[in-house]
C-alpha cells in the first residue's frame, strides 16, 4: 500500500480525533466558564461594555434581516395561499415561523457573523500579541476576564434581539399584505393572534439563549487558540463565523425536535 | 514590602548573599515537535538575586522564564517558586505565585483599549486595591520612575517601541512583586533608555531585594547588573557564574557570544 493511500485511509480516523480533541477543548472553556460564573466576579462594568456592543450594536442588522425576511416570507406565501383561497392565514403561518425559526435562527446568524467575527478577531489578537499571557501573568484567568463578560452580555442580548427579529419581521408581513395585497389588516391581526401562543415566544427565545451560548463558546475558544500572528487570528475569525453558523442550524434542527414535544405546535 | 517605585526609605536590607532559593529548576526539559528546547536545565536563583540569562536567539531564553511564571508547563523537571512545585499547580492555583512574581514581555503585552495610566493601574484593580487616592498614587510613583508621567494619558498604539516598554515595566513593577522577569528589556531601547532600565534594576535589587531575572542580548548592561549569568546553549546552560567568570571564561563558545563574534567570514 502507497504512502498516499493510506494516508487517505487514516484520513477519516485522523478528522474523528480532531473533532473529539475539538468538542474537548470547547467542554473545558465550559468548564471553566461554569467556574467563572460561579466565582461571582462578574465585573459588570466589562458586561456593560458587552453589552452595548453586542446588543446594541447588532440592532440594525437584525432588524433589517428579521423585517425584509417577514416581508420576503409574506410576500411569496400570499401569492400561492391565494391559490388556495388561505391568503388569510399567511399572518398565522408567518407568525409561527418567525417565532419558532426564521426569527432566532436569523438573528443567531447575523450575530455569529458580527459579533462571533469581533469576538474571535479581539481575543485571537491580544492572544498572538502575548496580552492573554500578560493577564495569566496578572493572576487574571483569561476565561474569567474576557469569555464571562461576552457571555454574559450575550445571554442577556440574545433574547432582546430574537424578539426585536420577530417582532420587525411581523411589522413587515403586516405592511405587505395591509398595503400591498389590500388585505384588511384585522383578517391578519386575528389570525395571527389566534394561531400564535406564548409556546412561540418561548421557543424563540430558548434558541436565542442556546445560540448566543453557542456563538461565544465557539468564537472565544477560537480567539484563544489563535497562533502565528494575523494570519492565525484571520483564521481564527473565519472558523468561528463558519463554525458557528454551522453548529446554529445544525444544532437548530435538533432543537427544534425536542422543543416541539415540550411545546407542541398546533395546539391553541 | 516596600513600594519599589517611590523614593521612600526601604524597609528591609538587600539579602544578597542569602541562601533562601527562590527560584528552582531541576532537571527542566521542554521539546516543542521535533526541537529540545531545554534540555535538564539546573538553575537556582536566590532571593534578591540579579541573574541575566543570555544565549543565541531561539535557544530557550524566553521558553525559561515563561516555565517559571507557569506559562509553559515543562515535559519532565520541577520549578519551585518560593519552595511552591509550581509545575503541578493549576491555572487558577497559580494566582498567588503570580502576586509574587511579575514579569515584562519583549512587546510589552501592553492592553491596546486602556491608557498608559490605566494599564499600570490594571494590576492593582485586579488585585482588589479599590482606594482611588492610593491607586493614583501608585500609578504616578510607578510612571515617575520610568519617565513617562507626561505620556499617562496616550493609548499605547501612541507610544514608541521604548516608551511601550517602560510602560510595561510600570505594570510589572507596581504591585510590590518579589521577584521580576524581564524578558529583553533593552531591546529597542535608546542607550540613554537602556540605562534607566538598568538603573531601574540596579536601584530595585539594591533597596528592596527584588529578585531580578533578565533575558537580554546586551551586554553592557548585563555586566552591569548581573550578579550571576547563565548562558543557554543548544538547550543546555553552557556556562553559569559571575560576570568576572564570564569574562575569564575559557569557552570559545561563550566568547564568541559576549564578544559578537560569528563564524561568517565575508
Amino acid at each position: 500500500m502507497t504512502e498516499f493511500s493510506s494516508g487517505l485511509l487514516t484520513l477519516p480516523g485522523r478528522t474523528f480525533l480532531q473533532f473529539l480533541v475539538y468538542l474537548g477543548q470547547l467542554a473545558e472553556l465550559m468548564r471553566e466558564l461554569s467556574i467563572a460564573v460561579r466565582s461571582g466576579v462578574w465585573r459588570l462594568k466589562l458586561v456593560a461594555q458587552q453589552i452595548v456592543a453586542i446588543g446594541y450594536g447588532s440592532q440594525a442588522v437584525v432588524i433589517v434581516t428579521g423585517a425584509f425576511t417577514g416581508a420576503v416570507f409574506t410576500f411569496q406565501s400570499y401569492a400561492k395561499f391565494k391559490d388556495f383561497g388561505f391568503e388569510t392565514t399567511v399572518g398565522a403561518v408567518v407568525s409561527v415561523a418567525l417565532c419558532r425559526e426564521l426569527g432566532p435562527v436569523l438573528a443567531g446568524l447575523m450575530v455569529a457573523g458580527r459579533v462571533g467575527a469581533a469576538m474571535a478577531a479581539d481575543i485571537g489578537t491580544m492572544k498572538v500579541t502575548e496580552q492573554v499571557d500578560a493577564l495569566r501573568v496578572m493572576g487574571v484567568h483569561p476565561v474569567d476576564f474576557l469569555v464571562l463578560p461576552r457571555f454574559l452580555a450575550m445571554m442577556i442580548s440574545m433574547p432582546f434581539l430574537v424578539a426585536e427579529s420577530i417582532s420587525f419581521g411581523l411589522f413587515a408581513s403586516y405592511l405587505v399584505t395591509s398595503f400591498g395585497y389590500d388585505m384588511p389588516s384585522a383578517w391578519y391581526l386575528t389570525h395571527m393572534l389566534d394561531h400564535t401562543n406564548m409556546d412561540d415566544l418561548n421557543i424563540g427565545m430558548i434558541k436565542g439563549f442556546v445560540f448566543g451560548m453557542l456563538i461565544t463558546l465557539i468564537s472565544c475558544h477560537q480567539g484563544l487558540s489563535a497562533e502565528n500572528g494575523a494570519v492565525g487570528v484571520g483564521l481564527g475569525t473565519t472558523r468561528a463565523v463558519v463554525i458557528s453558523s454551522l453548529v446554529l442550524l445544525i444544532v437548530n434542527f435538533f432543537l427544534s425536535i425536542l422543543l416541539n414535544y415540550i411545546f407542541p405546535i398546533g395546539t391553541a | 514590602m516596600a513600594d519599589p517605585t517611590t523614593n521612600a526609605a526601604p524597609t528591609s536590607a538587600p539579602e544578597n548573599g542569602s541562601t533562601h532559593a527562590f527560584i528552582e529548576l531541576k532537571n527542566v526539559c521542554k521539546r516543542f515537535g521535533s526541537q529540545q528546547v531545554l534540555l535538564n536545565i539546573n538553575l537556582t536563583i536566590q532571593h534578591g538575586e540579579t541573574v541575566c540569562i543570555i544565549g543565541p536567539s531561539g535557544e530557550g531564553k524566553t521558553v525559561t522564564l515563561k516555565h517559571i511564571i507557569g506559562l509553559i508547563k515543562p515535559d519532565s523537571g520541577e520549578i519551585y517558586v518560593d519552595g511552591v512545585h509550581v509545575n503541578r499547580l493549576k491555572e487558577r492555583e497559580m494566582a498567588p505565585i503570580r502576586q509574587k512574581v511579575s514579569m515584562l514581555f519583549q512587546g510589552a503585552a501592553l492592553f491596546d483599549n486602556l491608557t498608559v495610566e490605566q494599564n499600570v493601574a490594571f494590576p492593582l484593580l485586579e488585585h482588589g486595591v479599590r482606594d482611588l487616592a492610593e491607586i493614583d498614587r501608585r500609578v504616578r510613583a510607578a510612571l515617575q520612575a520610568v519617565d513617562l508621567d507626561e505620556h499617562r494619558h496616550k493609548f499605547p498604539t501612541s507610544l514608541s517601541g521604548g516608551m511601550r516598554k517602560r510602560t510595561g515595566i510600570a505594570r510589572a513593577i507596581i504591585d510590590r512583586s518579589e521577584c521580576i522577569l524581564y524578558d529583553e528589556p533593552n531591546s529597542g531601547l535608546d542607550p540613554i533608555g537602556s540605562d534607566i532600565i538598568d538603573q531601574m534594576v540596579l536601584r530595585m535589587q539594591r533597596r528592596y531585594s527584588i529578585t531580578s531575572i533578565i533575558v537580554t542580548h546586551d551586554m553592557r548592561s548585563v555586566f552591569k547588573i548581573a550578579n550571576r549569568v547563565a548562558m543557554l546553549y543548544r538547550g543546555e546552560i553552557r556556562f553559569l557564574g559571575t560576570p568576572t567568570e564570564l569574562r575569564e571564561c575559557n569557552d570559545p563558545i561563550v566568547q564568541d557570544f559576549i564578544n559578537g563574534r560569528s563564524d561568517v567570514t565575508g
